[in-house]
Order: C-alpha cells, then sequence, then structure tokens
C-alpha cells in the first residue's frame, strides 16, 4: 500500500499561486507555478523560491558527536572544527563504497552538527546512522543524541539577486558578508549560503509555521517561486547530481565524480568505507560520471553512449534539454578510460547523436563552463 | 481551464484536425496537450511527402524533460510542415491553434468523420 503523499508547510501557498503539484520521493510537491522555463531563467538572472521542505534536517550532538560523524562521513569533519557555522558537502557510504546518500553537515557550535538528508533517503539514512551508532558507541550513550527535525521546513532563494533580497526582507545586511558554504543563525532561522543551482543563494532552514510569511515577504520582493522541475534542469547545468538517479548504492563516489568527497589525508580516521574507497582510489575506478554536450538532440535517461568505432561506453544517467545552454545536456556513466574531450555517439530513439564528453560543471555563477562551439566544431 | 475551439475536430490523443476543403487537413495539438506536455524546447515533423497513419507515431514533441509522441490524427500524405517550429518551439505553449499548426495533411474527403467534436473532446479531457 502506498501510504498519502505528505505534504509541507507551504502546500495551500502553492496552489495559490497555481502550481502544477507532482509527487516526488512520497512528497506533493510544486512541479512549476505556468512555466519551467521562466522559472529556470529567473534563477540565472535574478532570484527564484524552492519550498525544499521535502529535504530533512537531522541535529547530531554531545561530546561524542564530532568522532562519530568522522566515522560514519566519507569527507572528514575535522576540515569543520576551527569554524562555527562552516559546511561541508560529503557522501555517506556502506562498507562496500556504495553511496547511501550525499548531504551537507553544517558545524553549529560546540560538539553541535546538522545534517540535511534526501527526502527519499531521510529515513533509511536516520535508521543507519542509529545503527552504526549502536555499534560504534555504548547503545544510549548520552555522549551522543540524535534529534529529527519535522518541525523544521525549508526554502532555497537562489540567483544573482537572491542574497541581496533575503537580506532586504529579513532586514540582515551581514547576510551578505556571509561566504559560500557558511551559516548564518539569527532569530531562529538558520542560513546557509549553499544551493543546487550553480548560482549564489541561500538555503534557509526556519520552523514549518514561519515559511508562509518568508515566502510571501520574498515574493513580494520580486523572488520567483519555482518548482522542481526548474530545480532539475538548473542542477545539471550545474553538473550536481541526483541521488537514485545519477548515483545509487551500486556506485561509489568515484564512480560518480564525487571522489573529492572521500577524504583519506588522516590515516588514522577510521570511516564506514574506507577500506573499499582506498583500494578502489589505488587501483582506478574502472567506470566514471561525465558530462556530454550533444550536437542536436535531447539524450534521455538510459540513451547508450558509444565511441564511433561503435563500441559500447556507458550510459546516460540524467539529460535534458539545457534552458540556458540552448541544446542537450546529459551526465553519463562511462568507462573510466572515455578522455574528457572524445567526441562520441548517443542513441536517441534508434538513432545517433554526436557528442563531446566534458568534465561537469556545464554552467557557474552566470557563464558557461565550457567553449561549446569550439568543442563541437 | 483548457481552450476548445468549436471549429476543429479532436483525436483522443490530443491533436485537432481543421478540414481546409480540398481533401486537406491542418493539424496541431491541443490546448490541453501542451499544459500537460509543459515548456516545449524541441519539435521533430515529418517530412513533406511521407505518408502518416491514424493512430501511429510520426514525428516527437519535446519538453526540457521528456519526449512525446506525436501521433497522426489521420490517416494521409504530409504536405506542408511549420518549419517556424524549428526555430520557436515555444510557440506551441503560446498559440497551441494559431502559429504552432504542425502539418498540413492530404487525406480522403470527410476524413475527419472518426474524430471527436468539440463537446465529446471537452468530456474527455474532464474526465482525466
Amino acid at each position: 500500500m502506498t501510504a498519502p503523499a505528505r505534504v509541507t508547510p507551504l502546500h495551500a501557498w502553492h496552489l495559490a499561486q497555481g502550481a502544477r503539484m507532482v509527487d516526488f520521493a512520497g512528497w506533493e510537491l510544486p512541479l512549476h507555478y505556468g512555466s519551467q522555463l521562466a522559472e529556470h531563467t529567473a534563477v540565472r538572472e535574478a532570484a527564484g523560491l524552492f519550498d525544499v521542505s521535502h529535504m530533512r534536517p537531522m541535529d547530531v550532538s554531545g561530546p561524542l558527536a564530532r568522532e562519530f560523524l568522522r566515522y560514519a562521513l566519507a569527507n572528514d569533519l575535522a576540515r569543520l572544527d576551527a569554524h562555527t557555522g562552516r559546511a561541508l558537502y560529503t557522501t555517506m557510504v556502506q562498507e562496500d563504497g556504495g553511496i547511501l546518500d550525499d548531504l551537507i553537515v553544517t558545524h553549529r557550535g560546540v560538539e553541535q552538527y546538522r545534517l540535511v538528508l534526501n527526502a527519499a533517503r531521510a529515513e533509511a539514512d536516520t535508521e543507519h546512522l542509529r545503527h552504526l551508532a549502536r555499534q560504534w558507541a555504548a547503545a544510549g550513550d548520552s555522549r551522543l543524541a540524535f534529534r529529527e527535525r519535522p518541525d523544521l521546513g525549508i526554502l532555497a532563494c537562489q540567483g544573482p539577486a537572491a542574497g541581496e533580497k533575503l537580506a532586504a526582507v529579513l532586514d540582515l545586511p551581514e547576510l551578505l558578508e556571509c561566504k559560500a558554504f557558511r551559516t548564518l543563525e539569527r532569530d531562529g532561522l538558520f542560513l546557509s549560503r549553499t544551493g543546487y543551482t550553480g548560482e549564489d543563494g541561500f538555503e534557509i532552514i526556519a520552523p514549518g509555521a514561519r515559511l508562509r510569511d518568508l515566502a510571501d515577504a520574498l515574493l513580494a520582493a520580486g523572488v520567483q517561486p519555482a518548482g522542481l522541475a526548474a530545480r532539475d534542469s538548473l542542477r545539471l547545468e550545474a553538473g550536481l547530481n541526483l541521488y537514485g538517479q545519477d548515483m545509487t548504492v551500486a556506485d561509489s563516489p568515484a564512480r560518480s565524480n564525487l571522489d573529492w568527497t572521500v577524504d583519506l589525508r588522516d590515516e588514522t580516521r577510521v570511516f564506514v568505507g574506507r577500506a573499499a574507497l582506498a583500494a578502489e582510489r589505488a587501483a582506478g575506478p574502472t567506470q566514471c560520471l561525465r558530462g556530454l554536450l550533444l550536437e542536436d538532440g535531447i539524450a534521455r535517461t538510459g540513451g547508450v553512449v558509444s565511441s564511433p568505432q561503435g563500441v559500447r561506453l556507458g550510459q546516460v544517467t540524467s539529460g535534458l534539454f539545457a534552458p540556458t545552454l540552448r541544446r542537450g545536456i546529459a551526465l553519463a556513466r562511462l568507462t573510466a578510460a572515455t578522455p574528457i574531450g572524445a567526441k562520441v555517439f548517443v542513441s536517441i530513439r534508434g538513432r545517433d547523436h554526436a557528442a563531446v564528453v566534458v568534465q561537469p560543471p556545464f554552467w557557474r555563477r552566470g557563464r558557461p563552463c565550457h567553449d561549446i562551439e569550439e568543442l563541437l566544431s | 481551464m483548457s481552450t476548445i475551439p468549436e471549429h476543429l475536430r479532436y483525436s483522443t490523443t490530443h491533436e485537432w484536425v481543421e478540414d481546409l476543403g480540398s481533401g486537406r487537413y491542418r493539424v496541431g495539438i491541443t490546448d490541453h496537450a501542451q499544459e500537460l506536455l509543459g515548456d516545449l524546447v524541441y519539435v521533430e515533423l515529418p517530412e513533406p511527402g511521407r505518408g502518416v497513419q491514424s493512430g501511429v507515431t510520426c514525428g516527437v514533441l519535446e519538453s526540457v524533460k521528456a519526449a512525446s509522441d506525436l501521433i497522426a490524427p489521420l490517416t494521409g500524405v504530409v504536405a506542408e510542415r511549420n518549419e517556424a517550429l524549428g526555430e520557436h518551439p515555444e510557440w506551441l505553449n503560446e498559440d497551441p491553434y494559431g502559429r504552432a499548426w504542425l502539418l498540413v495533411l492530404e487525406a480522403v474527403p470527410a476524413a475527419t468523420a472518426e474524430l471527436l467534436d468539440a463537446a465529446a473532446y471537452g468530456r474527455l479531457i474532464e474526465g482525466q
């Protein structure tokens, strides 16, 4: 039996804004408010507002919190020690190196950390972390506490004008001094300069009851509501993976263009999956996740990628029409021997279309990352 | 609420057909179809001279995220296709019954007899 879709505190607000709603990871969320392209462009050129309350905050605290998270996560939390308010992107893997989730963890102060988990993974992640903790520390050890936060929702205000508009709405000019991957906590709001669009912006974690007033104020300041459709085209242009599509538990970080989230520098740090990931790094992964720029046509998930000689190289994991670049782009898992710059073919409805292999991202902060005309000439 | 012009006929796969007389029929997609598809960004239409068969795929309409088949609403031969849509796929969202027409087909007279009238098409999409 399928459970009824969960709704965010902004559900009625979305309907009032004319959203077309869709089921995503067990949540009913806006797909778009009329035009995905208009919403995508608003984020690239000005500012857009996403309700991402399906993503789940979880607080980890106590004298053992730091050491436990250094054990549970592939990236090293020690990087955050010196700076309260600093955030880190990381993968969480199982013993064989397969990715369980990707997440951002923020150091909130002495013995206080906050994780934000993907909607589809939140329940499994929570169970995994609690299970790990029982093995790692004694059961019921009061020096390590987990707290899920169903009371909190999340908004993402993204785009070149997002910071300025949010600072004005909150009357918080110091927000603009906040650097990327830093968090400012004020008056019950948790304001992180992070996002999933390839533009500047903030993710705002707030008590659910306050989301409506925040959304109304941002809308009045000219921020465009944006749905999941635009979120997907923005993140793919930004070369950012979607869990469950570009990576699953069958993929390691190295196979997913995320080897940089695996920190092996501290040789004394024992963490889940370390042995498998170190062995893979030493041997070199057999597959990798790359970008494709298409000459024409739009590649879709599952499209087969081949060499000009007809040798199968791999498969598209995400593909769409990139609204800002105005052409088909894709992420594809290819044999690791496929070099950047290789000319390949992608199968679309039975016909081969020419493409070039690039290192993601495709777009960052107002400009394309590749000279497309030259690459495809 | 979708627009459904009275003077057109409709297929159950959301194409409209306008009888131009002399066995010529203009074809497009309905307002309801463009709403379902979202922002269109790429259109692939059959070449003039090619035969198409009622109920069978004859082209592709692509939005940012998904590709959808264009189903021929009539059996006939392509006389013209709207070349401007290659540059302006967004017209399909803006004006699906006007400048975003897709094809002109040549078919037998009264080829639209099997198609729905506006009232019947309205009931169809209401039930979906």
